[in-house]
This record gives structure tokens, C-alpha cells and sequence, in this order.
């Protein structure tokens, strides 16, 4: 099992009344109103220290994702804060998880092929290499891509960041939405032929086959718990049967929120309001932006229409409480919280690569610090080897780190 | 990949296109329904819809035929065509061919993956004209489809008599930006593109079916009909058009509904100002779409306007 600690790096103080008087927290949040830079710089700052706290006790890996123009996590470039995170991890058996760098807005995208590049040279082979599709707030919205040539733009920029790696000869890249003369990347990752790849996607059918036809590791981050997600995995599954792949759990990341205190009802004392806010505030965004005309091709966008089940209830609507029982949010005791991420996520779906994050919401930095060393010294340990009986290879993950960790300490 | 036309498929779109919208409203002043079917009886030779592949046969695509006259070519707006009483009223005097934007026919929602530009489509628009044999034609547009139709007078000057553009789309001011309609709640979309959203225009446009399958297709279709004719305007509908749209020579007709929320009626004077030959009508009553809302009295200014 590889257990990494995830961060979104959201605005922590937003007014009480802030989904109530602006209209969504990605695309049009008024900075000016909102957000002071000085303060930003210390989010940046708490947001790098978490991580790298998280690293130092025990995790397996820290992961940072790219969004944009929004209060909800903003880290507009992941490199940035990975780079400072490969740097000041030298030395541990803790992978970059880069979740990631977008790929239909980075142009041209063997940027991201440099970048990823330069962070595998300087934490010494330690990658995860994600490659995300972005959400049409990011690429539609904030960076202008048109909604229906989002996946073709995608998938032209994967098969050249891909290429771009390997290649032992310079070459022209004639692509639709590409041109480029002659690629000779400087630099190669350390990781050969290429470090491992990622594709996180939010359960569309054919993120499924593209997972599968390119053999990466399918990442499904949901704010909605396993409970919710489990349909959507063993369709996951199903296809990895069906084309004949070995069921290794390690195929599939999940994103899951935890929340750990001494007793189930401390847990509540701590991040109820957190987790409230997270819901309420952090995922407040108009529902037709998730899929702009276009996004979706017509057959998921027929699918999707004829199943308006499977649309998520409104969270809005819900309080902690709720949160938790849907395991929405995994929180209480570390009994609680071990039992619950082994039997409800880690293998009723089949998880190998499992993501925590961290820092719910407003949570405070020395909350979120003791979030992760109870998570580390009492969770973890539980977790490492719930997979090793059964003798499965992690080829997702860096082949220098592919052992189990050895136990840390909490660092404090 | 070439679709064979289906003569069946044909027959029955005679009795009711399929994928298109019906509207209600009546037209007559001694308040008969209008018939929203292409009825044959009466009516010019090859009357109703034509299959057509342009694009290396690549892009099928329909023209809905009907009436007698100079050729009018009529270029619908975002959410698909609707064949209502304007374009009848516009059929007594003229024939109208009224094609479907690729990927909007049922059952073809692919062929929009083969048009990548709007030069893509330009040349497309200008192959189905030729494939219709027509040379000297008159050009009406609405809203992107009114874009559409500058486009091609812009590229064929000489073969278009005059040009209509209802509440067009194509330029841009940073002062009074248009309305990105593919961003609203569907919920809020009547509002913006009707002065009323509650009447039988946006009814006929918007409303849904009861039965759960033929909603579903009826959402389906609206919101792709936006994504591939919004694929030629995202995110901001200036493609150019300002830098071609001196090659028009082509007397113009701008109308705009009096209440058009989505293109502010501003744009008629930037749309003026760069067209050699043009006047413009203000229709009351009416929002994004006159000929939806208030056909009778589009009909009559665009018919006037087309004869003179």
C-alpha cells in the first residue's frame, strides 16, 4: 500500500457569508474583496510545511494538483511547490506526487515533459508523474480552451509528452494542436523509460479505457467518499477484466478526506466546522460549469442525461455529521479512521494508491500538523502492508521506493 | 463513410423533422396554426430536406427546402434550427434552404469532429451552396449563424445579393461584452435569449418533452448544439471577422430585438460601421431571437427588405 498526503492549498479564511453573496468560489471570486497576498504567502508557506511534515512522518508521498482563479485550492503551477518539496526531501523514501501539471493548457506541452523532467533530475529519480485532463473551470473557463476540443487537445498532449520522454532521436511533432520542428527534451527524468504516470479522473467511462489502453494508474478523486464511488470503481474494474489486464490494486488511486482525533467525538470538536466549510464554501461553483457544452461527447452526455441519478446530492444541504456517516469524510478515532479506510475505501475498492488530504477547508496549520501525526503514528502503520500478501508489483510507483517504508516517528 | 441518402429516413422527415424545433405561434392574422410540417402540397419542386456530404465526404449535413423564389439561405442560431412561421412566411415569396450546422442533424453528431476552424467551416458552408447549384443567393443568419453568413459574404462577395443578420454575433467591445450563453444555468437560458421566457417562442425552443427518454434527447441535443456551434466562438465570438468583413459588398439588413440581453444592441452600430451598405430595424417585443419571438413583423421587415 502507498499512502500519500494530499493538499489542495485552499483559502482558509473566507467570510461566513461567502457562498451566499458571490456566486462561486472558481472563475469569479473577487480577489480584492477576498484574499490578501501577504496572508496568500503564508498559506503557500503552511501549505509546503504540511507536506513536507507529512513526508518527514511517515507518508509515502506528497501530492500537489494545478487549478486556477479560484479560492478553492490554488496552486496555479504544482511545479513550483514541488520543486521546493523534491529539494527539501532528499534523503527520504518519499515520492513526488505531481497530480498535476495540466496538460491541455500547457503549450507547448513538452513544458511538461521539461518540468517533470527537472523534478525526477533533482529528487533523484522520486516522480509520480501526473497527467491531468484539468476540470473545464481551469481549462475552459479560466484558460480559454474551447469545451469540445478539451479531450482531443489531451490526448494529442499525452502521446507527445510520452514521446517526447523516450525518444532516443530528435523528432518533428505534426500534430493537430502541436507543431513542433524538432523535440529533443533537456532533460530526461532519471526514471526509465519514464517515471510513472497518473491520470486522475472524476468517473467518466472513457477516462476508463484511456487509463487502461495506456496502462497508467486510473485516479479517482472524489469529494464523495467510496460509498459513492464504488459503482464508479468496479466500472473501473470491469474494464481492466474485460481487456484482460491483472487486477492489481495498484492501477487505482483514490482521494479520500480523513480527519483524526484522539475519540470519534473530539474528531468532531476539531473539524466539524473544517469539513463544513470545505463543503459549503470550497466546492461552492455553478453546476453547468462542470460540463460546458461540448466537454462531454455526445454518447456520455446522453448517458449522463438519461441517469440523472447519478448526479450528486447537493452538499450544501448536509452538516458534518452527514459528511461522515457517507464517508464523505473518514474522521473520529484512529480506530474509527483505520477500520473505515481499510474495509469501506482501501479494499472494497480495490485501492493501492491511496491519497489523504490533509488539510480540510479552513483547517489551521497546527491542527493540520496534528491531523498528519496522528494519521502517520497511528493510522498508517496498519496500512502498509495490506496488500504485500497477495505479492502485487506497484509498477506506478517509483521503482527506488517501491519497498515498504520503514517506520518513522511523528517528527515532533 | 459517406451517408447514403435514406429515402425512408427522408419520407418521415417530410411528416416531422426530426431534430428540429417546432414552434408554435401562429403567423396568419385570421389565427390559424401554422403548419410546421413541410407539407408537399402546394409547394415548389424538391421541397424537403436534402442530404448532403461536403468536407471529402467527410461532414454529412441536412438543408431543410421549402418554397418558391430566389434562392434565400437561411443559417441557424446556437441551439439547432427551428422551422416556425418566419421561415414560412419568408417560403411564399422565396425558396428557402435552411441547413443544418454540423453535428445539430439527429444522428450525425460526429460530423462536427471534421470541421476543426471556422475557415474549416466557412469553406464547408460555401461547398454546400455549391452543391446546391447556387450562384446568386440571398443570406440570412441568426445570432452565430448570422456570423456565419458575414463570414461567407466576406468570402464570396459577388455571389450574394443581400444579407440579412438577425441579432448577429462576430465582433466585440471590452465595454459591452456578449453574453457567454454556454456558461448559464440551462434553467436561466430562456430569460437571456426571449424578452419572455414564459411565452409559446421559448416554449417551442426550450421546453422539454415529458417522457424521460425524449427529455433526455431534447437536453442532449440543445446543449451539443451549443458546444458545436460554440466551438466557433469560445471563448470570446471575435474570430476575426472584423479584419474580412470589408470584403462585403452586399447590401445589409441588421435587425435586433429590442430586448436582446445576450448581444447588446450596441453592436448593430459596430456591425454599421464596417459594412459598406446596411440599415437597421429594431424589432419590439422581442429578445435575442425577433423571428422566434415576434415572426410576423421580422417576416415583414426581412421580406420587404429582400424584394427591394
Amino acid at each position: 500500500m502507498k499512502v500519500s498526503a494530499f493538499h489542495l492549498m485552499p483559502h482558509r479564511e473566507l467570510p461566513p457569508d461567502f457562498e451566499r453573496r458571490h456566486p462561486s468560489v472558481w472563475v469569479t471570486p473577487p480577489w480584492w474583496e477576498l484574499a490578501d497576498a501577504r496572508r496568500v504567502g503564508q498559506y503557500y508557506n503552511w501549505t509546503l510545511d504540511e507536506l513536507l511534515h507529512a513526508a518527514r512522518a511517515g507518508f509515502d508521498g506528497v501530492c500537489t494538483n494545478e487549478h486556477h482563479q479560484n479560492a478553492y485550492g490554488f496552486m496555479p503551477s504544482p511545479n513550483l511547490m514541488g520543486s521546493v518539496l523534491a529539494k527539501q526531501t532528499n534523503g527520504l523514501d518519499v515520492a513526488i506526487v505531481q497530480m498535476g501539471m495540466t496538460l491541455p493548457t500547457t503549450s507547448p506541452p513538452v513544458r511538461v515533459a521539461e518540468e517533470y523532467g527537472m523534478l525526477d533530475c533533482i529528487s533523484g529519480g522520486r516522480l509520480v508523474a501526473g497527467l491531468p485532463l484539468g476540470s473545464p473551470m481551469d481549462v475552459n473557463l479560466a484558460y480559454g480552451i474551447t469545451p469540445m476540443e478539451h479531450r482531443e487537445r489531451y490526448r494529442e498532449a499525452f502521446e507527445l509528452v510520452l514521446k517526447a520522454w523516450q525518444a532516443k532521436e530528435i523528432f518533428a511533432w505534426n500534430g493537430k494542436y502541436f507543431q513542433l520542428g524538432q523535440v529533443n527534451l533537456w532533460p530526461r527524468p532519471i526514471q526509465e523509460p519514464h517515471p510513472p504516470v497518473w491520470v486522475p479522473g472524476s468517473g467518466s467511462i472513457s477516462t476508463f479505457d484511456f487509463a487502461t489502453d495506456h496502462n497508467v494508474c486510473y485516479c479517482f478523486l472524489s469529494y464523495a467518499g467510496a460509498r459513492a464511488a464504488s459503482a464508479m470503481m468496479d466500472g473501473y474494474w470491469d474494464v481492466v477484466d474485460k481487456k484482460g489486464l491483472e487486477r492489481n490494486p495498484y492501477r487505482a488511486g483514490f482521494l479520500q478526506l480523513v480527519a483524526v482525533s484522539d475519540t470519534d467525538a473530539q474528531a468532531e470538536a476539531d473539524y466539524a466546522r473544517h469539513v463544513e466549510y470545505f463543503y459549503h464554501k470550497c466546492l461552492h461553483v455553478p453546476a453547468q460549469w462542470f460540463a460546458p457544452p461540448g466537454n462531454q461527447d455526445y454518447r456520455s452526455l446522453l448517458a449522463a442525461n438519461r441517469n440523472p441519478v447519478r448526479r450528486a446530492e447537493d452538499p450544501k444541504t448536509l452538516r458534518y455529521k452527514d459528511f461522515v456517516e457517507k464517508g464523505y469524510v473518514i474522521a473520529g478515532s484512529p480506530a474509527t479512521v483505520k477500520e473505515r479506510l481499510i474495509e469501506e475505501v482501501i479494499k472494497r475498492l480495490h485501492v493501492g494508491n491511496l491519497m489523504i488530504l490533509v488539510q480540510i477547508g479552513s483547517m489551521p496549520h497546527e491542527l493540520t500538523l496534528q491531523n498528519i501525526d496522528l494519521f502517520a503514528r497511528e493510522v498508517l502503520p496498519h496500512l502498509r502492508e495490506i496488500w504485500d500478501d497477495k505479492g502485487w508489483e506497484n509498477h506506478w510507483w517509483p521503482q527506488s521506493l517501491r519497498a515498504t517504508r520503514a517506520p518513522v516517528g511523528a517528527a515532533r | 463513410m459517406t451517408p447514403k441518402p435514406k429515402a425512408a429516413k427522408a419520407k418521415a422527415a417530410k411528416a416531422r423533422p426530426a431534430g428540429t424545433n417546432v414552434s408554435k405561434p401562429t403567423l396568419s392574422p385570421k389565427g390559424r396554426a401554422s403548419n410546421p410540417t413541410l407539407s408537399p402540397e402546394g409547394r415548389g419542386q424538391g421541397e424537403g430536406i436534402r442530404s448532403l456530404t461536403v468536407w471529402q465526404h467527410r461532414v454529412p449535413l441536412r438543408v431543410h427546402v421549402r418554397g418558391r423564389g430566389p434562392a434565400v439561405v437561411f443559417f441557424h442560431g446556437p441551439w439547432g434550427l427551428t422551422w416556425g412561421p418566419f421561415l414560412d412566411a419568408l417560403a411564399q415569396r422565396f425558396t428557402v434552404y435552411a441547413p443544418e450546422h454540423p453535428g445539430t442533424a439527429a444522428g450525425e453528431p460526429d460530423a462536427i469532429q471534421h470541421v476543426d476552424n471556422l475557415w474549416d467551416l466557412v469553406l464547408c458552408c460555401d461547398e454546400v451552396l455549391a452543391q446546391l447549384g447556387l450562384r446568386d443567393v440571398n443570406l440570412v443568419g441568426h445570432s452565430f449563424g448570422a456570423m456565419v453568413a458575414c463570414e461567407v459574404a466576406a468570402l464570396q462577395p459577388a455571389r450574394v445579393k443581400r444579407l440579412v443578420l438577425i441579432d448577429p454575433i462576430g465582433l466585440w467591445r471590452d465595454e459591452t461584452p456578449v453574453v457567454n450563453w454556454m456558461l448559464l444555468a440551462p434553467a436561466d437560458i430562456p430569460a437571456h435569449v426571449f424578452k419572455n421566457p414564459d411565452g409559446a417562442a421559448a416554449k417551442a425552443l426550450f421546453a422539454l418533452p415529458e417522457d424521460p427518454e425524449g427529455a433526455a434527447l431534447a437536453r442532449t441535443r440543445l446543449s451539443w448544439a451549443m458546444g458545436a456551434t460554440g466551438k466557433f466562438i469560445w471563448p470570446i465570438p471575435d474570430k476575426g471577422l472584423k479584419k474580412r468583413i470589408h470584403r462585403v459588398t452586399a447590401s445589409t439588413l441588421l435587425v435586433w430585438g429590442a430586448d436582446d440581453r445576450l448581444v447588446p444592441r450596441t453592436y448593430a452600430k459596430e456591425f454599421a460601421g464596417r459594412l459598406a451598405d446596411s440599415r437597421l430595424e429594431v424589432v419590439a417585443g422581442a429578445g435575442h431571437a425577433p423571428h422566434l419571438e415576434q415572426p410576423e413583423a421580422t417576416a415583414r421587415v426581412v421580406q420587404a427588405f429582400l424584394a427591394g
